[in-house]
């Protein structure tokens, strides 16, 4: 019993504990606001360092210097558009998390329904011309003596 | 006879998917590599550093040089960036990256101190501005103040003779 109590304690220790976070309490802003947008903008910029997360996840030297970029942006009165604009003037579209559609991305995106549709075609036109195959002609007299012949009837 | 071509397709991906990987290999492509958008820009600010065609250069091209005492790759390019400044008279300008003033001027004491001016980006808003992503990073600013050279990585051998010494002598 007292170990089950000991198991119960220390799981919600754990699922109480703070999670792993990069925001540090000292970048925040004093209006929550202010700071909520800055959240949502960081989640979308992609910190340069590590390819694939936010800069709102990432503890990295860098992010934590866009993170602050973002905040200074905000507070200065900059809308988001403009904020994330700051970031893609420095480091272009990679800064976005979610790539802009335009003609040097058309493959990204386009490409995989592009794919499906095509496929989609070939299946239907091979299914298409399966079902117009006329059925075979009856066999002739000869062809059915010679069918019984081989078949040794 | 179409049908027959149709068992070909599997090999055709395949020979393709091989074509492609193979052209990564060999042209070097970098999937990790975030590309630059400041080649072909006019320089970012440079704190109180004029760039450009009454600045520092004296209308030749000039090196931006973003290092720290703390980075590795720094250390192996560093016989690399003093030469440039020594031997080839190149203008080159240091900017010490989330690094104390004293550890940077200790290491440059201990190594030699090629650069022109040296600058301190402790805090690393200057380096916002440069869409730098860490140390070592050098750019090339020619001499009407346009960057034209960006690496982000430490340079070597092969960047000197082949990119940066033709840019820097045309420059002249």
């Amino acid at each position: 019993m007292r170990r089950l109590a000991l198991l119960v304690l220390a799981l919600s220790a754990l699922a109480l504990a703070p999670s792993a976070q990069a925001v540090e309490p000292d970048e925040m802003l004093a209006d929550p606001a202010l700071e909520a947008r800055a959240r949502a903008i960081s989640r979308e910029l992609r910190c340069v360092v590590c390819q694939n997360q936010s800069i709102d996840d990432s503890q990295a030297e860098v992010a934590h210097d866009m993170r602050r970029a973002v905040r200074e942006r905000l507070e200065a009165g900059d809308s988001d558009a403009q904020v994330r604009n700051y970031m893609v003037a420095r480091y272009g579209d990679f800064a976005l998390l979610d790539p802009p559609f335009k003609p040097g991305t058309l493959v990204l995106w386009l490409g995989a329904p592009a794919l499906l549709v095509l496929a989609g075609t070939g299946l239907l036109i091979v299914g298409r011309r399966r079902r117009t195959v006329p059925a075979p002609a009856p066999l002739s007299d000869a062809e059915r003596r010679r069918v019984e012949d081989l078949l040794g009837r | 006879m179409s049908r027959r071509l149709l068992f070909l397709l599997p090999l055709a991906t395949l020979l393709t998917m091989a074509g492609f990987f193979a052209w990564s290999m060999v042209s070097g492509r970098d999937p990790a590599s975030i590309g630059s958008v400041m080649v072909n820009r006019p320089a970012p600010p440079l704190a109180d550093v004029t760039l450009g065609p009454s600045g520092l250069g004296g209308g030749k091209p000039v090196l931006v040089n973003f290092f720290a005492s703390w980075c590795a790759p720094c250390l192996a390019e560093h016989p690399l960036i003093s030469r440039l400044a020594e031997r080839e008279g190149a203008t080159v300008i240091g900017v010490a990256w989330k690094n104390k003033p004293d550890e940077a001027r200790a290491w440059l004491a201990r190594l030699g101190n090629p650069y022109r001016q040296l600058l301190f980006d402790q805090d690393g808003k200057l380096a916002l501005d440069w869409g730098l992503s860490g140390v070592p990073e050098t750019y090339l600013v020619d001499a009407r103040g346009i960057v034209r050279l960006h690496y982000r990585r430490a340079i070597n051998e092969h960047d000197l003779k082949d990119t940066i010494l033709p840019l820097l002598r045309a420059g002249q």
